[in-house]
């Protein structure tokens, strides 16, 4: 019997679900007005009656105080009502996940039923929603607001179903691939079919292996292959050889990254534990801590299922430090967001498209989700609009997490049990990794469904819990998380230089009718893979029983070297680590650049540059981004002592956030990034140069020590076949080699995501090279840390660094609808001596408030700090460290030269600060304001000692704040079925 | 005197267990970590402790309402934490923990009550000023000052049966602790009140005063520079939330 639970909220009581639908279908511009009402529920299939159903209902399923319910049957003929209402007035809507999909709210239900003694088979969660309003207008409103149709049905009418198959048994049929056979036409459909993503040449070698061996391959063998050989999975592009303009490079990565680093470590520097070889690069952080490092994107799936691709983002990169070492504790995360313009005009929208706004709002709802409820505080982030985003989107998790010194390294011995943990395996995500390494169509969305994801927090909370106590025990001895390519790639790694042996029957699994090869592929969430001894596995199974976690033994690893899969004792692959590991071809590409020609660009000459600053301050990318750091819980483990946040109302930008990674200990952590798309537009090398100051100028203004701040690269570029696309990558990476080698700042991890493009009705669509930094830097006592808002009025303001006549890819140019100049260049050695004397201040207390100069230059910093201070502030351009070439008062308020800062120090100690920047370029600017009459302003006095710009806080403060205000960022939270 | 101990109960998605223990410890207090299952299993063990808490996070990723699975979990326990609180036992639930014990029925007592979404429809993670109501009786709220501590959460205005039951508890000073405006006044008004509770109650008591829900999150302000705006202030020994602690750990001693 199949039952309708539907839980609606008491009369009179506040639909927010139902306001929310009602506001974003306005907002979407959709024909309205819609009136709508919503409701919660279940369908719930057992051998239930109604009045065992009422009971459950009174006791967990709905609140006796705020709800109320209904119960119903539900027969299959329901179609049939439900049709012939379909020409009144109101319509009714069910939502609910597609079959497969992760639904925790229902199994969370089930197994609530269940402990209360009812016979309950299958649950699942659904949404209703009585809407009124004009029907034409219902498709797109289901389409564009109800439901997400990559993961969920939305059902007009009755619910004309009668029960929840969740799948059909599996008949096993060994399946083998005639690759012998085949001529290259036939190999290429075979790629393209099987959403392989293989190339020509390795379709051939694949061909050549198995004639070699007499036999044809198995489809696991095939996709074994095709996820580790996958861009995704062996970074065949950046590893790879690449002939750039007549110059070959053996390697991209370890000429260019680990190279830097390495020759950081052969010159003295011994902070490093374990790069590069692991999930998170690990650095030391005291005596007893080591701490680790990693950021990811998700953006292929967020682009066709925003929160669910965001969720399994943050929950994937989390996984990194949890299968770092033997397992980190995940202590904060970091996400950076580039999206098209919110405000962009819907109807202009391509074809599979979600609308930025709606993207926007779905990611940090994924985020949200996972990580408030993983209790890891979110604490870092940025968000950048570029138009290039609109089909691509890009999403960038990171997690920091903290591990006892010497748990650092991993081993697997033969005869360790292959154990599998955590949550169960379903269709999930079949094809991530192969997925990911393809361009996106305009029927992607329908294609790749399946490789979008939901995850469920909690199983991987109670996962990270399991661990750390087994970690502590000793009861393993490798671990690693099970990412994209599922089983076969945390296995394929584990045992890459062993073997392995694997009985694919024993996974435990969501629903019936998966096949071996599903298995062995599947991307279901929230599992990691451990290497146990045999001695210990008893001991190991029972601790995570105890703690509610599944473990289960797959098999073992061997001295083989060879990777043999079962399933019920057949043998369904049988594959050479080496030539899965080493025998791909290597992959060869062409790498131009032609640098666009350098055009100066006549700056406006007014009397008046007050509206200048007041766009800039509203630009997404300037704007307050606090609409997003308050729904993430940003103080969870009570680490947090610099919020993102600051200032006397708790919303200036702060330029870092600053955690506690050791109870009990004041030594700190700064986390900051640095990204900036439209630098790379005109010079790549000089973007890398300029995200990494970025980056650093972060971390160091409040507080890092710059001799001990580690990075990490993420480059997210599009089709690297072209070969301009690829020079601007080569370029992006020799910058990143030269200034950490100059600034002495090591990478320690990175990752990146290629192939970002979109492609529909023959134009394609790329997204302009992106290159996040993420920085890690070390604060020696967080009691010294300083905040961004200016603190008391008298004091003075000291700009530190030099201001050239840079605009090119600035803010300003942005909004003045310009394009060129020069992009600003880093001056290492100025650069390095800059933030040692201004660490040293800090460490000294001598700075009362610091801000780096980044986005929009002096105007912007300045008025951030007034705004964030409720303070004003008067300033004069005269005395601004700058060559006389770049003596003009709009190069010098909006200029975006790297390694500047604008300090607040007391009368008092300016001279002890002045002596530690002796021989650097400083600049007396002006105070803090008295507050003395009227409201406080900024007043900016040109190089003419006329005034440039004058205006009074709280309108600096209004325009920061509007688009929060203006695009229905306001009251969003996803209803309850995760969504 | 005998050092207190107390029992910090854990479930599957709880977050703040470890932050919580070291504020017990910090208080004065020996303070141990253990699973529901294992008091559910034994729950006699509970007769060793002095004081229980239930800290924040998302129980069973709270999927059927914040705090509904564990609290009707804890439905087994009832006898066990009834003898636990009539020989004296100090009960305290932060966030989640604070949603489990009205879910359960044990606050406020005796009418029922529920804590439902914020007005805001988010979750939300901000500081708000605190005040003791005039009437409140309670170890864990030794004292008069007010108080700032974090609040996060999406669910946690409190919502009495009745409007008849809200009044009765107002009176016998079970709303303990409100949400303050800038002059110190209990509000109504988002976002001093981050969700909209009536009367501004942010935490609440049972008749005895010994079983106390809230909230905000006294163990995320024990140290001075736990504070938003610490590098504005003159340094203070420690944060306002360990007095809640401290409170407790010296009514028991």
């Amino acid at each position: 019997m199949l039952w309708h639970l539907q839980i609606d909220p008491a009369p009179g009581l506040s639909d927010s679900e139902g306001h929310r639908v009602a506001a974003e279908a306005a907002d979407l511009g959709l024909p309205g007005p819609w009136s709508v009402r919503s409701a919660r529920g279940f369908l719930i299939e057992g051998d239930l009656d109604e009045s065992d159903l009422r009971r459950a209902a009174e006791q967990v399923l709905a609140d006796p105080i705020v709800e109320t319910f209904t119960i119903a049957p539900c027969r299959a003929e329901g179609g049939a009502r439900a049709r012939a209402r379909n020409g009144g007035d109101s319509s009714i809507v069910h939502v609910l996940p597609r079959p497969g999909v992760t639904d925790p709210v229902a199994e969370s239900a089930r197994a609530v039923l269940r402990g209360l003694g009812l016979a309950v088979a299958e649950v699942r969660s659904v949404r209703s929603y009585t809407l009124e309003g004009p029907a034409d207008a219902l498709p797109a409103l289901i389409r564009r607001v109800l439901a997400n149709d990559a993961v969920e049905v939305a059902v007009v009418g009755e619910l004309a179903l009668d029960h929840l198959g969740q799948g059909r048994p599996y008949a096993f049929r060994r399946i083998e691939i005639p690759l012998r056979s085949m001529d290259d036409a036939a190999l290429m459909r075979t790629s393209r079919e099987g959403q392989l993503s293989l190339s020509i040449d390795e379709m051939r070698t694949i061909r050549d292996h198995f004639l070699d061996l007499g036999r044809d391959p198995t489809d696991a063998e095939l996709e074994t292959i095709a996820q580790t050989w996958s861009e995704h999975c062996s970074h065949k592009t950046l590893r790879g050889r690449v002939e750039f303009d007549g110059e070959i490079i053996d390697n991209l990565l370890k000429q260019t990254i680990f190279k830097a680093t390495k020759d950081l470590e052969a010159d003295g520097l011994d902070w490093l534990v374990s790069v590069f070889e692991d999930n998170a690069g690990v650095i030391r952080f005291d005596d007893d801590h080591d701490v680790c490092f990693k950021v990811e994107t998700h953006n292929h799936p967020s682009a066709i299922d925003p929160y669910g691709g965001a969720n399994t983002g943050i929950g994937g990169v989390i996984r990194d430090p949890m299968g770092t070492g033997l397992g980190a504790k995940p202590i904060c995360n970091t996400d950076v967001f580039c999206v098209a313009p919110p405000d962009f005009p819907a109807e202009a929208l391509p074809g599979g498209v979600l609308h930025p706004r709606r993207v926007l709002k779905g990611v940090v709802a994924g985020v949200r989700d996972y990580g408030n409820r993983m209790g890891i505080p979110t604490v870092n982030g940025a968000v950048v609009a570029d138009e290039r985003y609109l089909a691509n989107p890009l999403v960038f998790c990171g997690t920091v997490g903290v591990l006892p010194r010497g748990k650092a390294f991993k081993s697997v011995e033969p005869g360790d049990r292959i154990v599998a943990l955590g949550g169960r395996t379903g269709r999930d995500g079949i094809h991530g990794a192969t997925f990911s390494s393809a361009e996106l169509t305009g029927e992607s969305e329908e294609l790749s469904g399946g490789a979008v994801q939901i995850g469920n927090a909690i199983t991987e909370k109670m996962v990270l819990d399991a661990l750390l106590r087994a970690r502590d025990l000793g009861l393993y001895r490798a671990v690693t998380d099970c990412g994209a390519g599922g089983f076969s790639s945390a296995v394929g790694e584990m045992g890459a230089a062993l073997g392995a042996e694997v009985d694919l029957e024993k996974a435990p699994l969501k629903y019936e009718g998966l096949s071996y090869t599903e298995i062995w592929i599947s991307e279901a969430q929230e599992r990691m893979v451990l290497a146990v001894p045999p001695e210990h596995l008893e001991e190991l199974v029972a601790l995570c029983a105890s703690e509610g976690v599944e473990a289960t033994d797959l098999g073992r690893f061997v001295d083989t070297g060879r990777l043999t899969l079962r399933y019920h004792g057949q043998v369904v692959g049988d594959l050479s680590m080496r030539f899965l590991h080493e025998g791909r071809p290597k992959v060869v590409r062409k790498a131009t650049f032609s640098p666009p020609p350098e055009r100066p660009v006549p700056l406006p000459d007014r009397d008046d540059y007050t509206p200048d600053l007041l766009a800039l301050l509203h630009d997404w990318d300037v704007c307050s981004k606090e609409w997003i750091i308050r729904q993430y819980d940003h103080e969870v483990q009570g680490r947090t002592v610099l919020k993102p946040l600051v200032g006397p109302r708790e919303e200036g930008p702060g330029d870092a956030a600053v955690v506690l990674p050791v109870r009990g200990s004041n030594r700190g952590l700064a986390v900051g990034c640095g990204l900036n798309p439209r630098y790379g537009d005109l010079d790549p090398y000089a973007m890398a140069g300029n995200v990494i100051d970025e980056a650093i100028r972060n971390v160091v203004a409040v507080g890092a020590d710059p001799d001990r701040i580690a990075l990490l690269d993420n480059f997210c570029w599009g089709n690297p076949e072209r070969p301009e696309t690829l020079g601007s990558l080569v370029l992006a990476a020799q910058g990143c080699h030269d200034l950490a080698l100059s600034y002495r700042t090591p990478f320690i991890s990175g990752k990146d995501s290629l192939y970002n493009e979109y492609s529909h009705e023959g134009k394609s669509l790329a997204i302009p090279p992106t290159l996040l930094i993420s920085a890690i830097g070390q604060v020696p006592d967080a009691r010294r840390c300083v905040t961004m808002d200016l603190k008391e009025p008298g004091n003075t303001l000291l700009l530190v660094g030099q201001t050239r006549e840079e605009l090119g890819g600035s803010s300003y140019l942005k909004i003045l609808g310009l394009s060129g100049g020069l992009v600003p260049k880093v001056d290492p050695p100025t650069g390095l001596a800059t933030f040692r004397a201004l660490f040293s201040a800090i460490a000294r207390g001598l700075i009362r408030s610091c801000h780096d100069l980044s986005e929009g230059g002096l105007a912007v910093s300045v008025a951030e700090m007034c705004l964030a201070g409720g303070l004003g502030a008067e300033v004069s351009l005269r005395d601004v460290p700058c060559p006389d070439s770049a003596a003009i008062d709009p190069v010098l308020l909006f200029s975006e030269s790297p390694s500047r800062f604008l300090i607040e120090v007391r009368p008092a100690d300016v001279s002890d600060v002045l002596d530690l920047f002796a021989g650097l370029p400083v600049g007396r600017l002006g105070s803090v304001s008295d507050p003395g009459a009227g409201p406080p302003r900024l007043v900016v006095r040109g190089l003419q000692e006329t005034t440039l710009i004058d205006a009074t806080v709280s309108e600096l403060r209004a325009r920061w704040l509007r688009p929060i205000n203006d695009h229905g960022f306001d009251p969003v939270i996803h209803p309850p079925l995760n969504r | 005197m005998s050092t207190p101990r107390a029992i910090v109960l854990r479930a599957p998605g709880t977050n703040c267990d470890e932050e919580t223990v070291a504020a017990w410890e910090r208080a004065g207090a020996e303070a141990e970590t253990v699973h529901v299952d294992r008091l559910l299993e034994r729950p006699k063990s509970l007769d060793a402790f002095g004081i229980l808490t239930l800290p924040g996070g998302f129980s069973y990723g709270d999927d059927l309402g914040a705090g509904r699975i564990l609290a009707t979990r804890l439905g087994a326990l009832d006898e066990a934490l009834r003898r636990f609180h009539d020989r004296g036992g100090l009960i305290l639930g932060i966030c989640n923990g604070f949603q489990v014990l009205v879910k359960a029925g044990l606050l406020p007592g005796p009418s029922r009550a529920t804590i439902t979404q914020n007005d805001s429809g988010r979750f939300e993670c901000r500081w708000v000023r605190l005040v003791r109501s005039p009437g409140a009786r309670s170890p864990f709220l030794p004292d008069d000052a007010p108080m700032e501590l974090p609040v996060a959460h999406g669910e946690g205005k409190f919502v009495a049966e009745s409007a008849d039951a809200l009044e009765a508890l107002d009176r016998s000073g079970q709303l303990a602790l409100r949400y303050a405006d800038e002059h110190g006044l209990p509000t109504e008004s988002y976002p001093a009140n981050p969700n909209g509770a009536p009367r501004g109650v942010a935490g609440v008591v049972d008749p005895t005063g010994r079983i106390f829900g809230l909230m905000p999150h006294p163990e995320r302000f024990i140290e001075f520079i736990q504070h938003p705006r610490w590098t504005r202030l003159h340094p203070r020994p420690e944060g306002d939330g360990l007095r809640i602690f401290r409170g407790a750990v010296d009514a028991i001693r």
